[in-house]
């Protein structure tokens, strides 16, 4: 593969274009030079980090690591989804729902495309597995979130309209309908648009990346769909089981309503 | 169940009565609720009458079995454990002070929608209010549908939380009438109100409701 490769006086000279935003937002007394230089120096200073960390990763090539890395991506994603929902469920379902629904749905998908289509050797190397988990994870987490966001909070604030119907001899299944519908579609959506604006909108990065590093752009593009489908299979996944297991966990064995089971924030 | 059979034997040694005892509570207890027992009559209909946050509706909810407490219940000799929830709550249906509506036009919201449309003059409706939206209801008009949506499912017992409270005399009269007619029919009426005067003409016993106490007012 012919690439380009690139210096570090390059990428200094990216960052230049900073500079110069920095400088006018002082010239104009904006105050957000700090801010943009904080986040750039975090930015270079993780990603040197886990270029780092990548490096000596593939280097090994042991399951056991990288299912130690996988295991902290997904834990790192729990927290990051029960951060996005305004409402959560008490205690450990808060946090283990939505972990456990992306620990299954994205390292279901993962280790299938792995075995499958990838053709690793062997199919653990984390030179495939930690970036495909890592794009099926960053999706099925915001589908995740959005979709637990959603149910959670209609569940909440349509208390009046879910238990009318539960007074009135519904199943809580029944009750729940119109919440449940909108929780899917809530997760479903992000990953529904990117799917029809992909290409036409934007080169997606992976792609983009690939076009860069000199692959063949209809080998990028089959890369790409393959991606575009494990992200859209997973999410789709996590969002079901999470919102299912969600749903069972707003009521109990006699079809109430459990809002005592939720706290805000 | 021998709890349950030997309140039965109690109440009938007490001589409640010929009329057979359909609704038994027992030390019905949750939250806020204190241990709550009640025992209502085939066709009879009692008042609750008592502070806001005395504990009224959370009487009516956990006999609709819609918050979970401690206790047993029982209705027509069957304890309420022994069938699924939504089966009880449709013999035994809560009706809140505040109406849900969770689709658009409102027949939608009516199992029997031709049944319910019979009822809907009597209630002081004119025209097809059935094919309304429901945003075009008023806070009364919802307060009747919401009424009637339960009434024609034919429950036995109905738990109505201030069934009257957004309505004026005359449509208060109305709804009045229509519930006793179905009372003269047999089902049973516990009533949350905070008018002594509906509480005189609708109700055969009233009671108080106080820090989560029920009390019997004396006739």
């Amino acid at each position: 593969m012919n690439y380009i490769q690139l210096s570090y006086w390059d990428i200094a000279l990216a960052a230049s274009f900073l500079t110069v935003n920095a400088g006018l937002s002082i010239y104009y007394g904006l105050g957000t030079e700090r801010r943009l230089l904080i986040a750039a120096a975090r930015m270079v200073v993780q990603l040197t980090l886990v270029g780092l960390v990548l490096k000596a990763l593939f280097a090994t090539v042991s399951p056991w690591l990288t299912l130690l890395v996988g295991i902290a991506m997904v834990a790192f994603a729990g927290r990051e989804a029960m951060a996005r929902q305004e409402r959560t469920f008490i205690g450990f379902w808060g946090y283990g729902l939505g972990t456990a629904s992306m620990l299954a749905a994205a390292g279901v998908v993962t280790v299938f495309t792995l075995s499958t289509q990838v053709h690793a050797d062997p199919w653990y190397d984390p030179r495939y597995a930690i970036p495909i988990l890592g794009m099926i994870l960053g999706n099925t987490m915001t589908g995740v979130s959005l979709a637990l966001d959603r149910l959670l909070s209609e569940a909440d604030n349509g208390r009046g309209r879910i238990e009318a119907r539960l007074a009135l001899g519904h199943t809580f299944r029944q009750a729940m309908q119109e919440p449940l519908k909108g929780a899917m579609r809530a997760g479903l959506i992000p990953t529904v648009n990117g799917m029809a604006a992909a290409g036409l909108v934007s080169l997606p990065g992976m792609m983009t990346g690939q076009i860069l590093a000199g692959v063949d752009p209809v080998e990028a593009v089959k890369y790409q769909l393959l991606i575009m489908f494990l992200i859209a299979g997973g999410t789709a996944l996590g969002v079901f089981s999470a919102t299912m297991v969600a749903l069972r966990r707003l009521t109990d064995a006699r079809q109430r309503l459990r809002l005592d089971r939720l706290r805000t924030g | 169940m021998s709890l349950l059979a030997d309140h039965r034997q109690l109440v009938d040694a007490g001589g409640v009565g010929h009329h057979t005892v359909m609704l038994i509570a027992n030390e019905l207890a949750r939250a806020v609720l204190q241990p709550t027992s009640l025992e209502v009559e085939d066709g009879e209909c009692v008042s609750i009458r008592g502070a806001s946050g005395s504990g009224k509706s959370l009487l009516l909810r956990a006999i609709a079995d819609l918050d979970p407490c401690t206790g047993r219940i029982s209705l027509d000799g069957v304890d309420r454990d022994s069938m699924p929830a939504n089966e009880w709550r449709r013999r035994v249906t809560y009706v809140a002070a505040d109406s849900g509506w969770w689709t658009d036009r409102v027949a939608d919201h009516f199992e029997f929608p031709d049944i319910a449309a019979g009822y809907l003059v009597r209630l002081g409706f004119q025209g097809d209010v059935m094919s309304w939206p429901v945003s075009r209801l008023s806070t009364g008009e919802r307060q009747r549908l919401a009424l009637l949506r339960a009434m024609v499912q034919g429950p036995r017992v109905l738990l109505l939380d201030e069934p009257t409270s957004a309505l004026d005399p005359e449509t208060t009269a109305k709804v009045e009438s229509l519930l006793h007619e179905k009372i003269l029919g047999g089902i049973i009426v516990i009533m949350v109100t905070h008018d002594a005067g509906q509480a005189k003409r609708m109700a055969r016993r009233s009671f108080r409701m106080k820090d989560g106490r029920l009390s019997e007012e004396a006739a």
